[in-house]
Protein backbone atom coordinates (compact mmCIF):
# COMPACT_ATOMS: atom_id res chain seq x y z
CA UNK A 1 0.00 0.00 0.00
CA UNK A 2 2.81 2.37 0.95
CA UNK A 3 4.54 1.52 -2.30
CA UNK A 4 1.42 2.31 -4.31
CA UNK A 5 1.13 5.68 -2.60
CA UNK A 6 4.78 6.53 -3.29
CA UNK A 7 4.26 5.90 -7.00
CA UNK A 8 0.91 7.70 -6.98
CA UNK A 9 2.38 10.75 -5.27
CA UNK A 10 5.15 10.99 -7.85
CA UNK A 11 2.74 10.61 -10.75
CA UNK A 12 0.40 13.22 -9.32
CA UNK A 13 3.21 15.68 -8.62
CA UNK A 14 4.47 15.21 -12.16
CA UNK A 15 0.99 16.07 -13.41
CA UNK A 16 0.81 19.22 -11.34
CA UNK A 17 4.33 20.24 -12.23
CA UNK A 18 3.95 19.64 -15.97
CA UNK A 19 0.92 21.92 -15.77
CA UNK A 20 -1.32 19.09 -16.91
CA UNK A 21 -3.81 19.84 -14.16
CA UNK A 22 -3.84 23.54 -14.92
CA UNK A 23 -4.05 23.05 -18.68
CA UNK A 24 -6.92 20.56 -18.50
CA UNK A 25 -8.89 22.62 -15.96
CA UNK A 26 -8.60 25.81 -17.93
CA UNK A 27 -9.44 24.14 -21.19
CA UNK A 28 -12.50 22.42 -19.76
CA UNK A 29 -13.66 25.60 -18.03
CA UNK A 30 -13.31 27.74 -21.16
CA UNK A 31 -15.00 25.24 -23.44
CA UNK A 32 -17.76 24.61 -20.91
CA UNK A 33 -18.52 28.31 -20.53
CA UNK A 34 -18.35 28.85 -24.26
CA UNK A 35 -20.70 25.97 -24.98
CA UNK A 36 -23.18 27.01 -22.30
CA UNK A 37 -23.28 30.50 -23.70
CA UNK A 38 -23.16 29.88 -27.41
CA UNK A 39 -24.55 26.37 -27.43
CA UNK A 40 -28.09 27.44 -28.22
CA UNK A 41 -27.00 29.61 -31.13
CA UNK A 42 -28.50 27.15 -33.60
CA UNK A 43 -31.96 27.57 -32.13
CA UNK A 44 -31.74 31.34 -32.32
CA UNK A 45 -29.65 33.83 -30.42
CA UNK A 46 -26.81 33.41 -27.98
CA UNK A 47 -27.05 33.41 -24.23
CA UNK A 48 -27.59 31.01 -21.40
CA UNK A 49 -30.44 28.57 -21.94
CA UNK A 50 -32.27 26.08 -19.80
CA UNK A 51 -30.33 23.70 -17.64
CA UNK A 52 -31.34 20.67 -19.70
CA UNK A 53 -30.02 22.17 -22.92
CA UNK A 54 -26.86 23.24 -21.17
CA UNK A 55 -26.24 19.76 -19.78
CA UNK A 56 -26.83 18.18 -23.18
CA UNK A 57 -24.29 20.52 -24.76
CA UNK A 58 -21.83 20.01 -21.94
CA UNK A 59 -22.19 16.23 -22.21
CA UNK A 60 -21.33 16.35 -25.89
CA UNK A 61 -18.33 18.47 -25.04
CA UNK A 62 -17.24 16.06 -22.30
CA UNK A 63 -17.62 13.05 -24.60
CA UNK A 64 -15.46 14.74 -27.16
CA UNK A 65 -12.76 16.11 -24.88
CA UNK A 66 -12.43 13.95 -21.80
CA UNK A 67 -11.57 10.65 -23.50
CA UNK A 68 -9.04 12.49 -25.64
CA UNK A 69 -7.42 14.15 -22.63
CA UNK A 70 -7.33 10.93 -20.61
CA UNK A 71 -5.78 9.01 -23.49
CA UNK A 72 -3.14 11.66 -24.09
CA UNK A 73 -2.38 11.79 -20.36
CA UNK A 74 -1.87 8.07 -19.93
CA UNK A 75 -1.27 6.29 -23.25
CA UNK A 76 2.51 6.09 -22.74
CA UNK A 77 2.54 5.26 -19.06
CA UNK A 78 4.24 1.87 -19.53
CA UNK A 79 5.62 1.95 -23.05
CA UNK A 80 6.87 5.51 -22.59
CA UNK A 81 8.69 4.69 -19.40
CA UNK A 82 10.15 1.63 -21.10
CA UNK A 83 11.40 3.68 -24.04
CA UNK A 84 12.72 6.34 -21.71
CA UNK A 85 14.70 3.60 -20.00
CA UNK A 86 13.46 4.14 -16.46
CA UNK A 87 11.13 1.14 -16.34
CA UNK A 88 13.88 -1.46 -16.18
CA UNK A 89 15.48 0.14 -13.15
CA UNK A 90 12.12 0.62 -11.46
CA UNK A 91 11.27 -3.05 -11.87
CA UNK A 92 14.41 -4.09 -10.02
CA UNK A 93 13.12 -2.25 -6.98
CA UNK A 94 10.97 -3.92 -4.34
CA UNK A 95 7.86 -3.08 -6.28
CA UNK A 96 5.48 -5.49 -7.97
CA UNK A 97 4.25 -4.68 -11.42
CA UNK A 98 0.68 -4.60 -10.18
CA UNK A 99 1.72 -2.11 -7.51
CA UNK A 100 3.44 0.08 -10.05
CA UNK A 101 0.35 0.14 -12.19
CA UNK A 102 -1.96 0.74 -9.25
CA UNK A 103 0.19 3.64 -8.10
CA UNK A 104 0.23 5.18 -11.53
CA UNK A 105 -3.51 4.77 -11.85
CA UNK A 106 -4.18 6.45 -8.52
CA UNK A 107 -1.91 9.33 -9.58
CA UNK A 108 -3.45 9.76 -13.02
CA UNK A 109 -6.96 9.32 -11.68
CA UNK A 110 -6.22 12.06 -9.16
CA UNK A 111 -4.95 14.42 -11.86
CA UNK A 112 -8.00 13.76 -14.01
CA UNK A 113 -10.43 14.14 -11.10
CA UNK A 114 -8.90 17.35 -9.83
CA UNK A 115 -8.70 18.92 -13.27
CA UNK A 116 -12.26 17.95 -14.19
CA UNK A 117 -13.56 19.18 -10.88
CA UNK A 118 -11.74 22.51 -11.13
CA UNK A 119 -12.69 23.04 -14.76
CA UNK A 120 -16.35 22.12 -14.61
CA UNK A 121 -16.97 23.52 -11.15
CA UNK A 122 -15.70 26.94 -12.17
CA UNK A 123 -17.83 26.79 -15.31
CA UNK A 124 -20.81 25.75 -13.18
CA UNK A 125 -20.26 28.67 -10.89
CA UNK A 126 -20.24 31.05 -13.83
CA UNK A 127 -23.48 29.61 -15.13
CA UNK A 128 -25.10 29.92 -11.71
CA UNK A 129 -24.00 33.51 -11.34
CA UNK A 130 -24.66 34.85 -14.83
CA UNK A 131 -27.50 32.76 -16.20
CA UNK A 132 -30.90 34.37 -15.78
CA UNK A 133 -32.71 31.09 -16.43
CA UNK A 134 -30.77 28.61 -14.30
CA UNK A 135 -30.88 29.04 -10.55
CA UNK A 136 -28.28 27.72 -8.15
CA UNK A 137 -30.72 25.16 -6.73
CA UNK A 138 -31.61 23.84 -10.14
CA UNK A 139 -27.98 23.62 -11.06
CA UNK A 140 -27.14 21.69 -7.92
CA UNK A 141 -29.77 19.10 -8.79
CA UNK A 142 -28.09 17.87 -11.95
CA UNK A 143 -24.64 19.40 -12.20
CA UNK A 144 -22.87 17.32 -9.52
CA UNK A 145 -23.89 14.13 -11.32
CA UNK A 146 -22.53 15.59 -14.55
CA UNK A 147 -19.18 16.39 -12.95
CA UNK A 148 -19.00 13.05 -11.16
CA UNK A 149 -19.77 11.07 -14.30
CA UNK A 150 -17.26 13.16 -16.25
CA UNK A 151 -14.62 12.07 -13.77
CA UNK A 152 -15.68 8.44 -14.20
CA UNK A 153 -15.49 8.89 -17.96
CA UNK A 154 -11.94 10.15 -17.58
CA UNK A 155 -10.98 7.18 -15.43
CA UNK A 156 -12.44 4.77 -17.99
CA UNK A 157 -10.21 6.17 -20.69
CA UNK A 158 -7.20 6.17 -18.39
CA UNK A 159 -7.77 2.45 -17.85
CA UNK A 160 -8.05 1.97 -21.61
CA UNK A 161 -4.89 4.01 -22.11
CA UNK A 162 -3.11 1.66 -19.69
CA UNK A 163 -4.23 -1.32 -21.68
CA UNK A 164 -2.91 0.32 -24.84
CA UNK A 165 0.32 1.13 -23.06
CA UNK A 166 0.78 -2.41 -21.78
CA UNK A 167 0.06 -3.95 -25.19
CA UNK A 168 1.95 -1.61 -27.53
CA UNK A 169 5.57 -2.46 -28.22
CA UNK A 170 6.47 1.09 -29.13
CA UNK A 171 5.29 4.51 -28.19
CA UNK A 172 4.38 5.36 -31.77
CA UNK A 173 2.07 2.35 -31.89
CA UNK A 174 0.49 3.36 -28.64
CA UNK A 175 -0.25 6.77 -30.15
CA UNK A 176 -1.97 5.14 -33.10
CA UNK A 177 -3.97 2.80 -30.90
CA UNK A 178 -5.05 5.65 -28.63
CA UNK A 179 -6.35 7.62 -31.59
CA UNK A 180 -8.15 4.53 -32.88
CA UNK A 181 -9.82 3.95 -29.53
CA UNK A 182 -10.92 7.55 -29.38
CA UNK A 183 -12.42 7.41 -32.89
CA UNK A 184 -14.11 4.14 -32.12
CA UNK A 185 -15.92 5.21 -28.99
CA UNK A 186 -16.54 8.83 -29.87
CA UNK A 187 -17.65 8.48 -33.51
CA UNK A 188 -17.55 5.07 -35.13
CA UNK A 189 -19.54 3.09 -32.61
CA UNK A 190 -22.54 5.42 -32.68
CA UNK A 191 -22.45 5.73 -36.44
CA UNK A 192 -22.39 1.96 -36.82
CA UNK A 193 -25.27 1.60 -34.41
CA UNK A 194 -27.22 4.28 -36.20
CA UNK A 195 -26.53 2.57 -39.49
CA UNK A 196 -27.82 -0.69 -38.08
CA UNK A 197 -30.92 1.01 -36.78
CA UNK A 198 -31.65 2.48 -40.19
CA UNK A 199 -30.79 -0.71 -42.07
CA UNK A 200 -33.08 -2.88 -39.99
CA UNK A 201 -35.82 -0.29 -40.32
CA UNK A 202 -36.55 -0.56 -36.64
CA UNK A 203 -37.66 -4.18 -36.96
CA UNK A 204 -35.19 -5.34 -34.34
CA UNK A 205 -36.35 -4.68 -30.83
CA UNK A 206 -35.32 -1.38 -29.32
CA UNK A 207 -34.43 -3.43 -26.29
CA UNK A 208 -31.42 -4.93 -28.05
CA UNK A 209 -30.15 -1.58 -29.16
CA UNK A 210 -30.38 -0.15 -25.72
CA UNK A 211 -28.18 -2.95 -24.43
CA UNK A 212 -25.70 -2.34 -27.22
CA UNK A 213 -25.34 1.18 -25.89
CA UNK A 214 -23.71 -0.26 -22.79
CA UNK A 215 -20.82 -1.37 -24.97
CA UNK A 216 -19.82 2.23 -25.44
CA UNK A 217 -18.85 4.07 -22.27
CA UNK A 218 -19.50 7.44 -23.86
CA UNK A 219 -23.09 6.40 -24.52
CA UNK A 220 -23.48 5.29 -20.93
CA UNK A 221 -22.24 8.70 -19.90
CA UNK A 222 -24.73 10.39 -22.19
CA UNK A 223 -27.59 8.25 -20.87
CA UNK A 224 -26.65 9.02 -17.31
CA UNK A 225 -26.75 12.74 -17.87
CA UNK A 226 -30.09 12.74 -19.64
CA UNK A 227 -32.09 10.64 -17.25
CA UNK A 228 -33.10 13.61 -15.19
CA UNK A 229 -34.50 15.49 -18.16
CA UNK A 230 -37.53 14.02 -19.87
CA UNK A 231 -37.56 16.88 -22.35
CA UNK A 232 -34.03 16.36 -23.52
CA UNK A 233 -34.50 12.80 -24.66
CA UNK A 234 -35.66 14.20 -27.94
CA UNK A 235 -32.48 16.19 -28.38
CA UNK A 236 -30.26 13.36 -27.36
CA UNK A 237 -30.33 11.50 -30.63
CA UNK A 238 -29.33 7.90 -30.43
CA UNK A 239 -29.69 7.42 -26.73
CA UNK A 240 -33.36 8.32 -26.91
CA UNK A 241 -34.04 4.72 -27.86
CA UNK A 242 -32.80 3.41 -24.53
CA UNK A 243 -35.33 1.53 -22.46
CA UNK A 244 -36.41 2.86 -19.11
CA UNK A 245 -34.85 -0.05 -17.27
CA UNK A 246 -31.45 1.05 -18.51
CA UNK A 247 -32.04 4.63 -17.66
CA UNK A 248 -31.71 3.94 -13.95
CA UNK A 249 -28.64 5.87 -12.78
CA UNK A 250 -27.42 3.06 -10.54
CA UNK A 251 -27.27 0.64 -13.45
CA UNK A 252 -25.43 3.20 -15.54
CA UNK A 253 -22.93 4.09 -12.85
CA UNK A 254 -22.20 0.43 -12.20
CA UNK A 255 -21.67 -0.07 -15.92
CA UNK A 256 -19.19 2.77 -15.95
CA UNK A 257 -17.30 1.24 -13.04
CA UNK A 258 -17.11 -1.99 -15.00
CA UNK A 259 -15.62 -0.03 -17.85
CA UNK A 260 -12.85 1.11 -15.51
CA UNK A 261 -12.18 -2.22 -13.84
CA UNK A 262 -12.08 -4.51 -16.86
CA UNK A 263 -9.60 -2.61 -19.05
CA UNK A 264 -7.53 -1.95 -15.94
CA UNK A 265 -7.32 -5.61 -15.00
CA UNK A 266 -6.51 -6.55 -18.58
CA UNK A 267 -3.74 -3.96 -18.55
CA UNK A 268 -2.24 -5.41 -15.34
CA UNK A 269 -2.44 -8.89 -16.82
CA UNK A 270 -0.67 -7.83 -19.99
CA UNK A 271 1.93 -5.82 -18.11
CA UNK A 272 2.83 -8.82 -15.95
CA UNK A 273 3.57 -10.79 -19.09
CA UNK A 274 5.51 -8.07 -20.80
CA UNK A 275 9.20 -8.75 -21.39
CA UNK A 276 11.20 -5.64 -20.61
CA UNK B 1 21.23 -21.28 3.85
CA UNK B 2 24.27 -21.65 1.68
CA UNK B 3 27.36 -19.51 1.64
CA UNK B 4 26.77 -18.68 -1.98
CA UNK B 5 25.33 -15.41 -3.13
CA UNK B 6 24.54 -16.66 -6.60
CA UNK B 7 24.01 -20.03 -8.18
CA UNK B 8 23.37 -20.47 -11.87
CA UNK B 9 22.79 -24.03 -12.93
CA UNK B 10 22.77 -24.97 -16.64
CA UNK B 11 20.90 -21.82 -17.52
CA UNK B 12 19.71 -21.28 -21.07
CA UNK B 13 17.75 -18.37 -22.41
CA UNK B 14 16.47 -17.39 -25.84
CA UNK B 15 15.11 -14.19 -27.29
CA UNK B 16 12.98 -15.65 -30.05
CA UNK B 17 15.51 -17.25 -32.41
CA UNK B 18 18.57 -15.85 -30.67
CA UNK B 19 20.12 -18.14 -28.10
CA UNK B 20 21.48 -15.59 -25.67
CA UNK B 21 22.64 -17.99 -22.93
CA UNK B 22 23.59 -21.56 -23.62
CA UNK B 23 24.14 -23.63 -20.50
CA UNK B 24 25.70 -21.25 -18.01
CA UNK B 25 26.72 -22.72 -14.65
CA UNK B 26 28.32 -20.37 -12.18
CA UNK B 27 28.54 -20.13 -8.41
CA UNK B 28 29.56 -16.92 -6.72
CA UNK B 29 30.29 -17.06 -2.99
CA UNK B 30 29.14 -14.29 -0.70
CA UNK B 31 31.55 -11.40 -0.45
CA UNK B 32 33.26 -12.04 -3.76
CA UNK B 33 33.95 -9.35 -6.32
CA UNK B 34 33.64 -10.92 -9.74
CA UNK B 35 34.34 -9.40 -13.13
CA UNK B 36 31.85 -10.33 -15.84
CA UNK B 37 33.60 -9.96 -19.16
CA UNK B 38 32.85 -10.75 -22.76
CA UNK B 39 32.38 -9.38 -26.24
CA UNK B 40 29.36 -7.30 -27.28
CA UNK B 41 26.37 -9.59 -27.30
CA UNK B 42 28.12 -12.25 -25.23
CA UNK B 43 25.23 -12.41 -22.78
CA UNK B 44 26.46 -10.30 -19.87
CA UNK B 45 23.44 -8.06 -19.56
CA UNK B 46 21.15 -11.02 -20.10
CA UNK B 47 22.83 -12.84 -17.21
CA UNK B 48 22.35 -9.77 -15.04
CA UNK B 49 18.68 -9.52 -15.98
CA UNK B 50 18.24 -13.11 -14.90
CA UNK B 51 19.77 -12.35 -11.52
CA UNK B 52 17.41 -9.41 -11.14
CA UNK B 53 14.38 -11.51 -12.00
CA UNK B 54 13.59 -9.40 -15.06
CA UNK B 55 13.88 -12.52 -17.20
CA UNK B 56 13.41 -16.15 -16.31
CA UNK B 57 15.45 -18.92 -17.91
CA UNK B 58 14.08 -21.29 -20.53
CA UNK B 59 15.78 -24.10 -18.63
CA UNK B 60 18.08 -24.39 -15.66
CA UNK B 61 17.89 -22.70 -12.30
CA UNK B 62 18.77 -19.25 -10.99
CA UNK B 63 19.24 -18.61 -7.28
CA UNK B 64 20.23 -15.37 -5.61
CA UNK B 65 20.71 -15.76 -1.86
CA UNK B 66 18.83 -19.04 -2.19
CA UNK B 67 15.85 -17.32 -3.76
CA UNK B 68 14.44 -17.59 -7.26
CA UNK B 69 14.52 -13.90 -8.24
CA UNK B 70 11.76 -14.20 -10.84
CA UNK B 71 9.15 -16.37 -9.18
CA UNK B 72 9.74 -16.77 -5.48
CA UNK B 73 7.33 -15.01 -3.13
CA UNK B 74 10.45 -13.77 -1.35
CA UNK B 75 11.72 -12.08 -4.53
CA UNK B 76 10.20 -8.83 -3.31
CA UNK B 77 12.29 -8.95 -0.14
CA UNK B 78 15.34 -9.98 -2.17
CA UNK B 79 15.15 -6.84 -4.26
CA UNK B 80 15.58 -4.71 -1.17
CA UNK B 81 19.07 -6.22 -0.85
CA UNK B 82 20.21 -5.74 -4.43
CA UNK B 83 21.68 -2.58 -5.89
CA UNK B 84 21.75 -2.30 -9.66
CA UNK B 85 23.31 0.13 -12.07
CA UNK B 86 21.90 -0.55 -15.56
CA UNK B 87 24.02 -0.21 -18.67
CA UNK B 88 21.73 2.24 -20.44
CA UNK B 89 20.96 4.45 -17.55
CA UNK B 90 18.26 7.07 -17.72
CA UNK B 91 16.17 8.97 -15.24
CA UNK B 92 13.12 11.20 -15.19
CA UNK B 93 14.43 14.31 -16.97
CA UNK B 94 12.06 16.69 -15.22
CA UNK B 95 13.08 15.69 -11.69
CA UNK B 96 16.15 17.03 -9.91
CA UNK B 97 18.90 14.70 -8.75
CA UNK B 98 17.70 14.98 -5.18
CA UNK B 99 14.09 14.24 -6.10
CA UNK B 100 15.14 11.29 -8.21
CA UNK B 101 17.14 9.78 -5.39
CA UNK B 102 14.31 10.49 -2.93
CA UNK B 103 11.84 8.60 -5.10
CA UNK B 104 14.07 5.56 -5.35
CA UNK B 105 14.96 5.76 -1.67
CA UNK B 106 11.30 5.74 -0.68
CA UNK B 107 10.66 2.72 -2.83
CA UNK B 108 13.55 0.93 -1.20
CA UNK B 109 12.83 2.13 2.30
CA UNK B 110 16.11 4.03 2.70
CA UNK B 111 16.43 6.98 5.05
CA UNK B 112 16.68 10.65 4.00
CA UNK B 113 20.06 10.95 5.75
CA UNK B 114 21.37 8.18 3.55
CA UNK B 115 20.22 10.04 0.45
CA UNK B 116 22.18 13.13 1.39
CA UNK B 117 25.22 11.15 2.35
CA UNK B 118 25.19 9.31 -0.98
CA UNK B 119 24.74 12.51 -2.98
CA UNK B 120 27.79 13.84 -1.22
CA UNK B 121 29.81 10.68 -1.70
CA UNK B 122 29.23 10.55 -5.43
CA UNK B 123 30.06 14.24 -5.65
CA UNK B 124 26.67 15.53 -6.70
CA UNK B 125 25.76 17.72 -3.73
CA UNK B 126 26.37 20.92 -5.63
CA UNK B 127 24.10 19.87 -8.50
CA UNK B 128 21.50 17.98 -6.49
CA UNK B 129 18.76 20.52 -7.04
CA UNK B 130 19.23 20.83 -10.77
CA UNK B 131 17.09 18.86 -13.15
CA UNK B 132 18.57 15.60 -14.33
CA UNK B 133 17.91 16.83 -17.87
CA UNK B 134 20.79 19.26 -17.41
CA UNK B 135 23.24 16.62 -16.13
CA UNK B 136 26.28 15.51 -18.07
CA UNK B 137 26.71 11.83 -18.88
CA UNK B 138 29.08 11.30 -16.00
CA UNK B 139 26.81 13.11 -13.57
CA UNK B 140 23.95 10.83 -14.53
CA UNK B 141 26.23 7.86 -14.04
CA UNK B 142 27.11 9.15 -10.56
CA UNK B 143 23.45 9.50 -9.73
CA UNK B 144 22.94 5.96 -10.97
CA UNK B 145 25.67 4.81 -8.64
CA UNK B 146 24.06 6.63 -5.73
CA UNK B 147 20.75 4.87 -6.28
CA UNK B 148 22.50 1.51 -6.60
CA UNK B 149 24.12 2.04 -3.21
CA UNK B 150 20.86 2.90 -1.43
CA UNK B 151 20.06 0.70 1.53
CA UNK B 152 23.56 -0.84 1.64
CA UNK B 153 22.88 -3.73 -0.72
CA UNK B 154 24.26 -7.19 -0.03
CA UNK B 155 24.61 -7.72 -3.76
CA UNK B 156 25.74 -4.90 -6.02
CA UNK B 157 25.44 -5.36 -9.78
CA UNK B 158 27.23 -2.81 -11.91
CA UNK B 159 26.73 -3.02 -15.67
CA UNK B 160 29.52 -0.95 -17.24
CA UNK B 161 29.75 1.49 -14.34
CA UNK B 162 32.75 3.46 -15.56
CA UNK B 163 31.20 4.59 -18.84
CA UNK B 164 31.30 8.37 -18.76
CA UNK B 165 33.13 8.63 -15.44
CA UNK B 166 36.23 10.81 -15.24
CA UNK B 167 39.49 9.21 -14.00
CA UNK B 168 39.05 10.44 -10.45
CA UNK B 169 35.48 9.21 -10.23
CA UNK B 170 36.56 5.88 -11.71
CA UNK B 171 39.24 5.50 -9.06
CA UNK B 172 36.73 6.47 -6.36
CA UNK B 173 34.42 3.79 -7.65
CA UNK B 174 37.09 1.11 -7.50
CA UNK B 175 38.08 2.21 -4.02
CA UNK B 176 34.48 1.98 -2.98
CA UNK B 177 34.26 -1.53 -4.37
CA UNK B 178 37.27 -2.45 -2.22
CA UNK B 179 35.55 -1.03 0.86
CA UNK B 180 32.30 -2.80 0.08
CA UNK B 181 34.18 -6.04 -0.33
CA UNK B 182 35.68 -5.64 3.13
CA UNK B 183 32.14 -5.19 4.43
CA UNK B 184 31.12 -8.46 2.84
CA UNK B 185 29.20 -7.15 -0.15
CA UNK B 186 29.07 -9.35 -3.22
CA UNK B 187 29.84 -7.32 -6.33
CA UNK B 188 29.33 -8.17 -9.99
CA UNK B 189 31.32 -5.84 -12.16
CA UNK B 190 30.55 -5.99 -15.84
CA UNK B 191 32.98 -3.99 -17.91
CA UNK B 192 34.78 -3.59 -21.20
CA UNK B 193 37.45 -1.42 -19.60
CA UNK B 194 39.83 -4.06 -18.31
CA UNK B 195 42.81 -1.89 -17.47
CA UNK B 196 42.57 -1.00 -13.83
CA UNK B 197 40.05 -3.56 -12.66
CA UNK B 198 42.39 -6.47 -12.11
CA UNK B 199 43.46 -5.41 -8.61
CA UNK B 200 39.86 -5.05 -7.57
CA UNK B 201 38.30 -8.32 -8.62
CA UNK B 202 38.70 -11.72 -7.00
CA UNK B 203 37.73 -13.70 -10.06
CA UNK B 204 36.77 -13.07 -13.63
CA UNK B 205 34.31 -14.93 -15.80
CA UNK B 206 34.64 -14.54 -19.54
CA UNK B 207 31.51 -15.13 -21.58
CA UNK B 208 31.37 -15.65 -25.32
CA UNK B 209 28.34 -16.47 -27.39
CA UNK B 210 26.27 -17.29 -24.34
CA UNK B 211 28.78 -19.76 -22.86
CA UNK B 212 31.43 -19.50 -20.20
CA UNK B 213 34.81 -19.42 -21.89
CA UNK B 214 36.94 -19.13 -18.79
CA UNK B 215 36.48 -18.68 -15.07
CA UNK B 216 38.95 -18.19 -12.28
CA UNK B 217 41.18 -15.77 -10.44
CA UNK B 218 43.88 -14.01 -12.37
CA UNK B 219 46.59 -16.55 -11.60
CA UNK B 220 44.40 -19.42 -12.65
CA UNK B 221 43.45 -17.68 -15.85
CA UNK B 222 47.06 -16.82 -16.63
CA UNK B 223 48.02 -20.38 -16.02
CA UNK B 224 45.26 -21.73 -18.20
CA UNK B 225 46.11 -19.30 -20.96
CA UNK B 226 49.80 -20.27 -20.85
CA UNK B 227 50.68 -16.78 -21.92
CA UNK B 228 54.38 -15.91 -22.04
CA UNK B 229 55.60 -13.20 -19.70
CA UNK B 230 58.01 -10.41 -20.35
CA UNK B 231 61.18 -9.70 -18.43
CA UNK B 232 62.90 -6.43 -19.15
CA UNK B 233 66.55 -6.24 -18.27
CA UNK B 234 68.67 -3.11 -17.98
CA UNK B 235 72.41 -3.44 -18.09
CA UNK B 236 74.68 -5.53 -20.23
CA UNK B 237 74.69 -9.22 -21.00
CA UNK B 238 77.47 -11.31 -22.55
CA UNK B 239 75.67 -11.74 -25.81
CA UNK B 240 76.95 -14.94 -27.38
CA UNK B 241 76.49 -17.07 -24.30
CA UNK B 242 72.93 -15.96 -23.72
CA UNK B 243 71.70 -16.23 -27.24
CA UNK B 244 72.88 -19.79 -27.54
CA UNK B 245 71.19 -20.90 -24.27
CA UNK B 246 67.87 -19.37 -24.97
CA UNK B 247 66.18 -21.01 -27.90
CA UNK B 248 66.02 -24.47 -26.32
CA UNK B 249 63.89 -23.49 -23.33
CA UNK B 250 61.25 -21.60 -25.25
CA UNK B 251 62.70 -18.30 -24.15
CA UNK B 252 63.29 -15.58 -26.69
CA UNK B 253 65.39 -12.49 -26.39
CA UNK B 254 65.11 -9.21 -28.12
CA UNK B 255 67.68 -6.49 -27.81
CA UNK B 256 65.88 -3.18 -27.52
CA UNK B 257 68.98 -0.97 -27.43
CA UNK B 258 72.50 -1.00 -26.13
CA UNK B 259 71.50 -1.43 -22.51
CA UNK B 260 68.00 -2.97 -22.60
CA UNK B 261 66.88 -6.48 -23.35
CA UNK B 262 63.44 -8.01 -23.43
CA UNK B 263 62.98 -11.68 -22.62
CA UNK B 264 59.77 -13.47 -23.47
CA UNK B 265 59.40 -16.65 -21.50
CA UNK B 266 56.81 -19.28 -20.71
CA UNK B 267 55.69 -19.27 -17.09
CA UNK B 268 57.57 -22.47 -16.33
CA UNK B 269 60.93 -20.91 -17.26
CA UNK B 270 60.44 -17.72 -15.33
CA UNK B 271 62.19 -18.69 -12.11
CA UNK B 272 65.17 -20.52 -13.67
CA UNK B 273 65.71 -17.57 -15.98
CA UNK B 274 65.54 -15.08 -13.13
CA UNK B 275 68.04 -17.10 -11.09
CA UNK B 276 70.55 -16.94 -13.88
CA UNK B 277 69.92 -13.28 -14.57
CA UNK B 278 70.43 -12.29 -10.94
CA UNK B 279 73.89 -13.85 -11.01
CA UNK B 280 74.95 -11.84 -14.06
CA UNK B 281 77.25 -9.04 -12.92
CA UNK B 282 76.29 -6.72 -15.80
CA UNK B 283 72.53 -6.71 -14.92
CA UNK B 284 71.44 -3.50 -13.19
CA UNK B 285 67.66 -3.87 -13.09
CA UNK B 286 65.02 -6.51 -13.81
CA UNK B 287 61.39 -5.69 -14.46
CA UNK B 288 58.83 -8.47 -14.72
CA UNK B 289 55.47 -7.89 -16.35
CA UNK B 290 52.87 -10.59 -16.08
CA UNK B 291 50.23 -10.84 -18.77
CA UNK B 292 47.53 -8.28 -18.08
CA UNK B 293 43.86 -9.10 -17.77
CA UNK B 294 43.50 -7.54 -21.16
CA UNK B 295 46.04 -9.95 -22.64
CA UNK B 296 44.33 -12.90 -20.98
CA UNK B 297 40.99 -11.73 -22.22
CA UNK B 298 42.29 -11.27 -25.75
CA UNK B 299 43.78 -14.74 -25.67
CA UNK B 300 40.54 -16.44 -24.64
CA UNK B 301 38.47 -14.38 -27.03
CA UNK B 302 40.70 -15.30 -29.95
CA UNK B 303 40.30 -18.97 -29.03
CA UNK B 304 36.54 -18.61 -29.23
CA UNK B 305 36.56 -17.03 -32.66
CA UNK B 306 38.46 -20.03 -34.01
N1 LIG C 1 15.51 -7.75 -25.96
C1 LIG C 1 16.18 -8.53 -26.80
N2 LIG C 1 15.56 -9.09 -27.86
C2 LIG C 1 16.25 -9.91 -28.71
N3 LIG C 1 17.53 -10.22 -28.57
C3 LIG C 1 18.20 -9.71 -27.53
C4 LIG C 1 17.57 -8.83 -26.60
N4 LIG C 1 18.48 -8.48 -25.67
C5 LIG C 1 19.63 -9.10 -26.02
N5 LIG C 1 19.47 -9.84 -27.13
C6 LIG C 1 20.50 -10.67 -27.76
O1 LIG C 1 21.03 -11.54 -26.78
C7 LIG C 1 22.43 -11.64 -26.92
C8 LIG C 1 23.10 -11.24 -25.61
O2 LIG C 1 22.87 -9.87 -25.37
P1 LIG C 1 23.38 -9.11 -24.08
O3 LIG C 1 22.68 -7.80 -24.02
O4 LIG C 1 23.25 -9.99 -22.90
O5 LIG C 1 24.92 -8.89 -24.43
P2 LIG C 1 26.04 -8.15 -23.60
O6 LIG C 1 27.06 -9.16 -23.27
O7 LIG C 1 25.48 -7.39 -22.47
O8 LIG C 1 26.63 -7.16 -24.69
P3 LIG C 1 27.19 -5.66 -24.57
O9 LIG C 1 28.62 -5.77 -24.19
O10 LIG C 1 27.05 -5.12 -25.95
O11 LIG C 1 26.37 -4.93 -23.56
C9 LIG C 1 22.80 -10.78 -28.12
O12 LIG C 1 22.90 -11.60 -29.23
C10 LIG C 1 21.63 -9.84 -28.27
O13 LIG C 1 21.46 -9.51 -29.63
MG1 LIG D 1 25.41 -5.43 -21.96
Amino acid sequence: MRTILIVAAKEFQDGVRNRWVAAISIMLALFAMGISYFGAAASGGVGFTSLSTTIVSLSSLAIFLIPLIALILAYDTIVGEEEQGTLILLLTYPLQRSQLMAGKFVGHAGIMALATLLGFASAGLMIAIFSPVVSMEELLSAYPLFVFSSILLGWIFIAMAYLISAVASEKSRATGLALAVWFLFVFVFDLALLGMLVATGGSVADELFSYLLLFNPTDIFRLLNLTSFEATRVQAGLVSIASDELMRPVVLIISMVFWIVIPYLLAVWRFKRRVV
Amino acid sequence: MTQDAIQLDEVTLRYGQVKALDGISLTIPRGEVIGLLGHNGAGKTTTIKLLLGLLSPASGAVRVFDTDPAHSPRAHELRRQIGYLPENLSFYPQLSGRETLRYFARLKGASPQEQNRLLQEVGLSHAADRRVKTYSKGMRQRLGLAQALLNQPKLLILDEPTVGLDPVATRDLYNRIDILKQQGTTVILCSHVLAGIEEHIDRAVILAGGRILALGNLDELRHAAQLPMHIRVRGSLPEEGWMSRIGEQGVSLERINGSQYLFTTPESEKIPLLRTLVKEPGVKDIEISEPSLEAIYTFFSSQWRM
